[in-house]
């Protein structure tokens, strides 16, 4: 393969077009070579028109992709359905979708409906089930009700007992050392003998009594903190975990886990626990999965350029008066979008300059707009 | 265009002070009355002369032009005590508490003052937003003493909308006044009142501005009255609503000179600042709104700017225009993808105005003199001068005397001529919702009889239009630089491909699909006279006689360019494990070798809208004048294929023998029994349910799964006896051209599954969803599983499960357009300012790089293959097929 990559960036050179191939134009290339096993002559030929193809498609100066970019991303979502559950690949967990799902992510929220992970493991514990299950109890939220072979609220003696399942919890591969730890830790009146737990309550009522109980029930036992349930699947000779609920920061820390290819669905999070530049890459991915699942195409460009208007300011922004609308630095544009009133009070007692170099601006004072064909003038000299 | 265009560099924005009130305003206003007896305007009454005339046939005292030119003046009002703007009322209140009660300072030390005036440099310096730091000085700024004189500082609430609380004690607008007064300049800027002294010693705003001393009162010409027929005046919500501060003032001004009790004042001023606050804005929270005396709420300043019908959105970044017209649309398979059918009544309405030259004077002479009425006539002539004449029958001639006797021998300069639109203009269509940029696209004019736009086949799929009613807009345009931009990027065939996905937007839609592929399977075999009666219908050139039959992939390729290569698998493709290729029994492995159709059917692959190969190919490889021929030449060889072969489909389409339908009955019959098996396994809690899911959810979901397989297997019974070379709906359905395989299985075998909300149906009375069932009764039909198919009949029960399917979609549709229509909205106003520079980045108005190339390659989406700059494979095939390896 590299020897054929040599050879194709050499051709590349020889036709002096190496400043506007990418680098995965040649590697792609390069493929073809391989897989449809080119000879010299029609490398040339290919390169050549190649090159021809990109001088044609290249974009114009003064074009107005922002205003293309929102169309295309828009448009569809007429389309699309407004059924917020639907599940995407793995049956048992809810995932919004749709438009829904696309609103959420252009408004950049930050309690998402359905947070969901898919959780990847190394190369060597990929297979290993035994492995993934115990990671996916120790991710996956359990509460005592999960493991007690026996709940009894004893009224006479005032307590509660509950007597622990140890098949269960072997079955879940929890730690009994650690269950009784965080019992212990949670409840100050309690008698552990073995595998039976009595509680008391603080105060010896009826009332108390049942809302200990209920206590008892609800404790967790296992589980890393904003994840619920979870899924293991056999996904391709390898086991992933799909999660409902998200916290990326405090699984990636775990052993095994793949760092490269665990994701979240939650944009926030991936810019909070990655940085800004994996923030503008889940935008991407995941507006870009709502549409496909949708059965839409909508070219990357423009969700790029989405993306990109979003995390400009090394923060990621809504899309909406709250973020990118709200600061615009226009007057006329902010007021013409949302708010009237407020951004013009505020212009007058902050002095505020609109030096008109936007769109709505122009519109509004009738002028012709700096986009396209008004973004170019003629110049001419002037006679002596 | 004449005379030097003027350019508005910028706009600033600023508080007036009372002095600039007084000094602009021509007039105090103090009678609250607006006409006398005889109905003259009362001397400084609201309706002053001074403020100017609306009646063209007055002139106004001020300035002296007439009515229609002056755009009108200010007066004023002085307000008894002063007021608190309600726009204002917060940022005072968080002055306040952000100041010293005595020496009015700022409550932060001197070295966080000195900081946070760096802080403003450099964010004014880089037009940054302020809003933030500004809201960090007034947290900052809430001390409980004041760090420059020690005085103990008590909490000042705001008890909306404009009353201030410090403490317990209620200060007056005066006193607010008094402190907002003596903040220093430096400080005020800090707080956000830009109140720094330009170099001419003038000021865009100061706190203490913000409590009103002195009313503006804007010209008639804002607010103009109304006569209705009765001869009744009605005046403007701004008038009554100023009458009514005036009223309140005077009185207020009475009580205080007549030295009323405090309590009395106290009243009336609250009264006045009640008025004042809802002339500003009549929908601030805790203020009840001011009301006419019908009853509805007056629409006062803010609500005439605020929102989708304010002065922003519909007078200013949207306007109403003239030379546009409105119809009905309808189908015209006989004119280009470029023009439109234009009715005669509407092209002797709407002019293009022509400049009178030499060359074309005896043409408008023509127009002039066929009058305003006949068809390629013109309606107006503008003078040098500016007058506008328009033509009658009675002076037409004389104006066309006169235009020529003016221009060849006075030799003026500058008429101009409206005349009628013509063949060949070209004219902007518009349908409306535009939520892209195919939205609007130019046409050239055909004028035709009728009322109707005409409009070709082949462009509804981008106006998204269909033929039920639809209207569409027509704009002309009137000047000679938007015609050419217009003819250069807005013509039809420049938008073949959309720039959403880098395929064809536009292209052939039902009868052409279905046509084309009667014309090119392979029992397509035509002798030499039919094959000429097509090529005639379809305009395109006669081949000598030869005497033999010809194939209609054949005839197809008449229409394709004659240097043309191409693989692909057309939309019949059933995705076979192994591909035959070309010897495909379905015929989907489509082989174009130099411009020759080999093997394969054009169906939607080729040349329908939103995945059309060949038309894609040929707009990228030969240019979009080749591939608007082609789309017109290959749609109507279409239509005439398809009225040789006859085209029809009826519920005979959707008939099976009787054996199927037992088979099908008898599937059915057994999907149901699993899934009262299911349910009984439940009941006997033998269940085993699936990770994650609770008992009910697992259950649900294995009978929604054996019911879907119930009905597709159904529907793969009655798909077996369907044969697509003789069953017309079937074409129409695996070619792509209308309807689906379900569509028409659902019509013969088994409607299937009805959901509401994702599920099946679990609402209506208590535990069940009709009083049919049982109570929980969990079976199939119980939750809306229609057995039948539509051929057969809905039963009742059935019918009433598919009409809530049916609600279902139903609002879903509307609630889903307005959502995403506000997405949109967002989208665009976020997003527009974006724009390619000339050295390839993507930069905002300010300059702010958003991407430093285009979407990473610098390649426009409307240019590419599918979103690639080039597919390598297709390339490969295509060089081979060449070389013929």
């Amino acid at each position: 393969m590299q020897e054929t990559i040599e050879k194709v960036t050499k051709v590349v050179k020889k036709k002096r077009a190496q400043k506007i191939f990418t680098e995965q134009l040649i590697y792609e290339i390069a493929e073809t070579v391989e897989k449809r096993d080119l000879d010299d002559k029609e490398l040339d030929e290919l390169v050549k028109k190649v090159k021809k193809s990109y001088d044609r498609a290249k974009v114009e100066d003064g074009e107005a992709v922002g205003t293309v970019a929102a169309q295309s991303v828009g448009e569809p979502g007429t389309q699309m359905t407004m059924r917020t559950f639907h599940y995407a690949g793995v049956a048992e967990l809810n995932v919004t979708l749709g438009l829904p799902r696309l609103i959420e992510i252009v408004d950049a929220r930050k309690k998402i409906s359905t947070p969901t992970m898919a959780i990847y493991f190394e190369e060597e514990f990929r297979g290993d089930e035994e492995f993934v299950r115990t990671i996916a109890n120790q991710i996956g939220k359990s509460t005592m009700n999960d493991i007690v072979q026996d709940f009894h609220v004893n009224y006479a003696e005032m307590n509660v007992v509950v007597e622990l399942d140890m098949p269960k919890i072997e079955d879940k591969r929890l730690d009994f050392e650690d269950i009784i730890n965080r019992v212990e830790k949670a409840f100050k009146k309690v008698k552990i003998d073995n595998n039976v737990l009595s509680f008391e309550p603080a105060k010896p009522s009826i009332r108390e009594l049942r809302l200990l109980a209920d206590k008892v029930r609800d404790l967790q036992i296992s589980g890393v903190k904003n994840i619920g349930k979870v899924v293991i699947r056999k996904e391709e000779d390898e086991w992933v975990i799909h999660t409902e609920g998200s916290n990326l920061g405090a699984v990636l820390k775990m052993e095994g886990v793949d760092k490269v290819r665990t994701t979240t669905n939650d944009i926030h999070e991936v810019e909070k626990v990655l940085g800004i530049e994996a923030g503008r890459n889940a935008i991407i991915h995941e507006a870009q999965r709502t549409m496909d699942e949708q059965g839409l195409t909508v070219d990357v460009r423009h969700i790029m350029l989405v993306a990109d208007m979003m995390s400009a300011d090394g923060s990621i922004k809504s899309i909406g008066r709250h973020g990118i609308s709200g600061e615009k630095a226009s007057v006329l544009a902010r007021a013409s979008f949302e708010e009237t009133g407020k951004h013009l009070l505020r212009a007058s007692i902050r002095g505020e300059i609109d030096h008109l170099t936007g769109i709505i601006e122009n519109i509004i004072i009738g002028q012709p707009i700096p986009l396209g064909t008004g973004s170019v003038g003629v110049l001419m000299k002037q006679k002596k | 265009m004449t005379g030097i265009l003027k350019k508005i560099s910028q706009i600033n924005f600023g508080l007036m002070s009372p002095d600039d009130i007084r000094s602009m305003s021509v007039t105090k206003i103090v009678t609250p009355d607006t006409y006398d007896e005889d109905g003259y305007p009362i001397e400084n009454g609201l309706m002053d002369p001074r403020l100017g005339v609306i009646d063209p046939s007055l002139k106004c005292s001020t300035c002296g032009t007439k009515g229609g030119e002056c755009q009108g003046h200010f007066g004023n009002i002085n307000l008894a005590r002063p007021v608190i703007h309600v726009g204002f009322a917060d940022t005072i209140h968080k002055i306040l508490r952000s100041t010293c009660n005595t020496c009015g300072r700022i409550l932060l030390t001197d070295s966080e003052i000195f900081d946070y005036q760096n802080k403003f440099k450099t964010l004014i310096k880089n037009e940054e937003s302020l809003t933030k730091i500004i809201k960090d000085v007034y947290t900052v700024a809430r001390r409980d003493k004041c760090p420059h004189c020690e005085e103990e500082q008590e909490d000042v609430k705001i008890d909306k909308p404009v009353s201030i609380v410090e403490g317990n004690y209620k200060l007056t607008p005066s006193e607010v006044r008094e402190r907002l007064e003596i903040i220093t300049d430096s400080d005020s800027v800090i707080l956000g009142v830009n109140a720094e002294k330009a170099k001419d010693g003038t000021q865009v705003a100061r706190p203490e501005w913000m409590i009103l001393t002195v009313l503006p009162v804007p010209p008639v010409t804002v607010r103009p009255s109304i006569t209705l027929e009765t001869g009744e005046r009605s005046e403007d919500d701004l008038t009554h609503k100023l009458v009514d501060i005036l009223r309140i003032n005077q009185r207020l001004k009475e009580n205080m000179e007549a030295g009323a009790p405090q309590l009395i004042v106290e009243d009336l001023w609250e009264l006045l600042q009640y008025h004042v606050t809802t002339y500003f804005d009549n929908e601030a929270s805790g203020v009840p709104p001011a009301r006419h005396r019908s009853g509805r709420p007056l629409k006062t300043l803010a609500q005439r700017l605020k929102g989708k019908e304010g002065r922003f959105r519909s007078n200013l970044s949207g306007k109403r225009v003239n030379f546009s017209a409105r119809t009905v649309i309808s189908p015209d398979p006989n004119i280009s993808i470029n023009e439109v059918g234009v009715p005669e009544i509407i092209a002797t309405e709407v002019t293009v105005p022509i400049k009178v030259t030499e060359w074309n004077l005896e043409e408008l002479k023509g127009y002039i003199m066929n009058g305003s009425e006949v068809h390629p006539g013109a309606n107006y002539v503008i003078r040098p001068d500016g007058r506008k004449i328009r033509i009658y029958d009675e002076i037409k001639e004389t104006v066309a005397e006169n235009l020529e006797k003016n221009y060849l021998e006075k030799g003026e300069l500058g008429y101009v001529v409206e005349r009628h639109l013509k063949d060949g203009d070209v004219v902007l269509f518009n349908r409306q919702p535009s939520l892209h940029r195919m939205s609007m696209m130019a046409h050239e004019v055909r004028v035709l009889p009728y009322k109707t736009f005409r409009l070709n086949l082949c462009v509804c799929p981008p106006y998204n239009a269909d033929f039920d009613g639809d209207e569409m807009n027509m704009h002309v345009f009137q000047t000679e630089e938007s015609r050419a931009e217009a003819k250069s990027l807005m013509r039809v065939q420049e938008h073949i491909l959309s720039p959403r996905f880098g395929g064809p937007i536009i292209g052939g839609i039902h009868d052409h699909i279905s046509g084309a592929y009667l014309l090119t399977r392979k029992s397509a075999i035509f002798n030499e006279d039919q094959v000429f009666q097509v090529l005639r219908k379809s305009k395109l050139p006669l081949p000598d006689r030869t005497g033999k039959t010809w194939t209609g992939k054949q005839i197809f390729s008449k229409v394709l360019p004659d240097d043309m290569n191409m693989v692909y698998r057309a939309e019949v493709c059933r995705k076979c494990d192994e591909c035959t290729e070309r010897s495909c029994k379905n015929d989907a492995y489509v082989v174009i070798e130099d411009g020759e159709l080999l093997s394969g059917v054009i169906d939607e692959k080729a040349y329908g809208a939103f995945s059309g190969k060949i038309l894609d190919h040929i707009v990228k490889e030969y240019g979009t004048d080749q591939a608007r021929e082609f789309l017109d030449a290959s749609t109507k060889l279409a239509v005439s294929g398809i009225m040789k072969a006859g085209f029809t489909t009826s519920t005979n389409d959707e008939e099976i023998p009787q054996e199927a339908k037992e088979d099908i009955e008898a599937y059915l019959y057994e999907a149901e029994e699993r899934v009262d098996k299911l349910v009984a396994a439940y009941d006997n809690n033998e269940l085993e349910p699936l990770p994650g899911r609770s008992l009910e959810e697992t259950l649900e979901m294995k009978i929604m799964q054996v019911l879907g397989e119930a009905r597709d297997k159904s529907g793969e019974i009655a798909e077996s006896y369907f044969d697509i070379n003789e069953n017309n709906a079937v074409i129409m359905a695996l070619t792509g051209a209308r309807g689906s395989m379900l569509n028409l299985t659902q019509i013969t075998a088994c409607v299937g599954q009805q959901s509401v909300r994702g599920g099946r149906i679990d609402r209506g009375y208590s535990e069940r969803t009709l009083p049919h069932f049982q109570k929980r009764e969990l079976g199939a039909k119980a939750r809306g599983f229609v057995h039948s198919s539509y051929k057969k009949g809905l039963d009742p029960i059935e019918f009433f499960f598919h009409a809530m399917g049916g609600r279902e979609g139903l609002v879903d549709t509307a609630i889903r357009t307005a959502q995403s229509g506000y997405m949109q909205r967002r989208l665009v106003n976020a997003l527009q300012d974006l724009s390619v520079n000339a050295e390839g980045k993507v930069t905002d108005n300010r300059g702010v790089v958003i991407q430093t190339l285009y979407g990473e390659d610098g390649v426009d989406p409307a240019k590419s293959d599918y979103g690639k700059v080039v597919d390598l494979d297709k390339l490969v095939d295509e060089m081979r097929i060449k070389s013929g390896k």
